[in-house]
């Protein structure tokens, strides 16, 4: 089993048109994912890549019975997006645009909670089920099948840890990119609740980085509610305080949101935290092993 | 992105916040006429992108035009250090002179993003004039907050319960009321991410005015602010930095000697630590993108090799969907057009990563190849010790 996204997962891709949309979107059909429509305003009607386009995502989901949206939408439009997504109906949003202003996602998650969906993103490399969906940009090979999950405020990073645990000969449920955006669609907590629920779920590997509080976040909740061992890694260590890290959400602010704090806040719940990048995937190994 | 108060305080005083009287200058010669024109007494403020200038000397109060002009004459070319601007300090090329005022009480007004809450807060706290981190950290209970519906935003009932909560006298409870929503008005319309007003004061003749002004703007959001791109001062920046930004990396200058390149800011930061724990010390954090093009792996070494400290070369790629032959070719390419002299390690992975790798070893450069994230760490520290 896997969260999320599976083999009934019918995608439709919003900004199929455009050039990275196509080219991803095309990885995503080749990886055996169901690519049933593409949303470009303007080109409804047509036929892309063998791919039928609609004006609107209503008008996707009523002809395709599409139940999933992944976005390629360039920033100053993807919180349009994702609202469009939502009011259409879809279960998930996936959205990988970079560059959202912060107080769009403001205002698009107070126009979400409520609504029966779930968004993943922004600024994500998408979600992957291996061997059933993939729904995002990450490279496909690196993956295995398996029961370990994997979430991630991380692109290239969460490839990192991937290829690990699959060099270890350990598999992935599901890989969930959360994103590196300070408002993010899908928290560290939504993720692992998910994971708690999936029996197919053994164990998780959660990868934070400075900023924020989240990690925090997610200790409290899992001391509380999870029942299954985590190998954590915290990106940022040598980070200079009040610089924003390439991510958006990635900034020590006030002293706080460092990732000496986090650590500290994840040993002290139990949870094994490797100070090396290096060593993610043969912690997981050893957990696993028992 | 960061903005003088100066210009913070020009923004909100357009949103209806009342600011002091004052002028910018850069002229020593100025500053007699101005305080002049102010009333004599004024107050000289060092205008540089950083907090903490009053305990650094950079905000004085003058009794005459002639004290202030002295005083502009001692800071203009003057630096400052304070706990933010580093040990080399910042020079001082802008002053601020503003009317001086009858300061009654000392308040503390801010609006942020609160990340978990999903919602922006607007903060107070009747300790005023100290750095709010120092009584978050004593005494939490002393700042007060009001999150804010997106959707309806600053509701002037919040706004009472701030204002009361202050301990503000009630005569002034309409004035302030008003200021809050200005303020919450001026985040919201110019995308900021995050607005201080420390201090905010309340005078001996009753007023409420922005002592002090902080705003800084979202990034992700300043394309739709072309106007905000005249206020920004590249003197505050790193020179490297700006160079950088043109080329669409983000780079950030550190003070170590092993300069990193790395697909991915996560990644870019776990390289960073994976060599601190070999025991090196990182130059940079870059990330050149997810795709790590030979034109960005080129001004990538460009802005790197412009580091004088920079002894070896750390180049991490996970290469993602390109695949690793490609990307090694636009190394070498990039290696021989900007004439790089120091060692290179470079870690490859992804797919034709064999190919990528005899690429590599036999392009005639001083390249060395990694197996994973640990040996090229300690591969590249050894390297920058040789």
């Amino acid at each position: 089993m896997a969260i999320l996204i599976d083999q009934n997962t019918r995608v439709v891709v919003q900004g199929l048109t455009g050039r990275e949309g196509t080219y991803h979107a095309l990885q995503c059909r080749q990886y055996g994912t169901q690519v049933v429509a593409g949303v470009t305003p303007g080109k409804g009607g047509t036929i892309h890549e063998g791919i039928p386009v609609f004006h609107t995502v209503a008008e996707a989901v009523r002809e395709t019975g599409a139940n999933a949206s992944l976005i390629f939408v360039p920033p100053p439009f993807a919180a349009d997006a994702i609202l469009e997504a939502a009011d259409a109906g879809v279960a998930l949003v996936v959205c990988i645009t970079e560059g959202i202003p912060t107080l769009e996602m403001i205002r698009v998650a107070a126009y979400l909670k409520g609504r029966p969906v779930r968004l993943v993103g922004p600024n994500c490399p998408g979600v992957i089920s291996p061997g059933k969906c993939k729904m995002g940009i990450m490279p496909a090979r690196i993956h295995k099948e398996g029961s370990v999950g994997v979430i991630s405020r991380s692109g290239t990073l969460t490839y990192e840890a991937v290829g690990q645990l699959t060099r270890c000969e350990i598999g992935q449920s599901t890989c969930i990119g959360i994103g590196g955006d300070p408002v993010p669609g899908t928290t560290f907590v939504d993720a692992l609740a998910l994971f708690e629920q999936d029996p197919e779920t053994r164990a998780v590997v959660m990868i934070g980085e400075i900023g924020g509080s989240a990690e925090e976040e997610a200790v409290a909740w899992m001391q509380q509610h999870f029942t299954k061992p985590v190998v954590s890694f915290i990106a940022g260590q040598t980070a200079p305080p009040g610089r924003r890290m390439g991510h958006a959400g990635a900034i020590i602010a006030g002293g706080k949101g460092t990732a000496a704090e986090k650590m500290a806040a994840l040993r002290a719940a139990g949870i094994t935290v490797v100070e090396s990048p290096a060593e993610i995937g043969a912690a997981m190994k050893k957990i696993l092993r028992g | 992105m960061k903005i003088h108060e100066y210009q913070a305080k020009e923004i909100l005083k357009g949103y209806g916040v009342p600011v002091p009287r004052g002028r910018m200058t850069t002229q020593a010669a100025e500053v007699y006429d101005l305080a002049k024109e102010m009333g004599g007494t004024v107050v000289v403020k060092a205008q540089i992108h950083a907090g903490g200038r009053g305990k650094a000397g950079g905000v004085k109060l003058a009794r005459s035009p002639r004290e202030a002009q002295d005083i502009a004459t001692r800071l203009l070319g003057s630096r400052l250090f304070t706990h933010q601007t580093g040990p080399e300090g910042k020079q001082v090329q802008k002053l601020l002179i503003e009317e001086g005022l009858n300061i009654k009480k000392e308040y503390y007004l801010g609006i942020v993003v609160d990340r978990s809450r999903r919602q922006p807060v607007f903060m107070a706290s009747a300790e005023g004039g100290v750095e709010i981190e120092e009584v978050a950290a004593r005494n939490p209970a002393a700042i007060l907050k009001e999150h804010i519906d997106p959707q309806i935003g600053l509701s002037p009932f919040q706004s009472r319960k701030l204002a009361f909560g202050l301990g503000l006298p009630p005569a002034l409870v309409g004035q302030a009321v008003k200021v809050f929503a200005a303020l919450y008005d001026a985040f919201v319309a110019t995308d900021a991410s995050m607005v201080e007003i420390n201090p905010f004061i309340e005078t001996a003749e009753g007023n409420l005015i922005a002592l002090d002004a902080k705003v800084n703007f979202d990034d992700n959001a300043l394309y739709r602010h072309p106007e905000f791109r005249l206020l920004r001062d590249y003197s505050e920046e790193d020179p490297l930095e700006i160079e950088a930004s043109r080329f669409g990396l983000n780079y950030i200058k550190l003070d170590g000697n092993i300069g990193c390149m790395v697909n991915g800011a996560g990644l870019a930061m776990a390289t960073m630590d994976i060599i601190k724990l070999a025991g090196g010390n990182p130059a940079n954090f870059l990330d050149v993108g997810g795709g790590a093009s030979e034109e960005s792996v080129t001004s990538a070494f460009r802005i790197i090799l412009s580091d004088p400290h920079v002894q070896a070369i750390l180049v991490n790629i996970f290469g993602g969907i390109v695949r690793c032959d490609i990307i090694a070719r636009g190394i070498i390419n990039a290696a021989k057009a900007v004439g790089v002299k120091v060692p290179i390690v470079v870690r490859l992975e992804g797919t034709n990563v064999d190919e990528g790798r005899r690429l590599l070893q036999e392009s005639g450069l001083n390249i060395a190849l990694a197996d994973g994230m640990k040996d090229a760490a300690e591969k590249v520290v050894a390297k920058a010790r040789a």
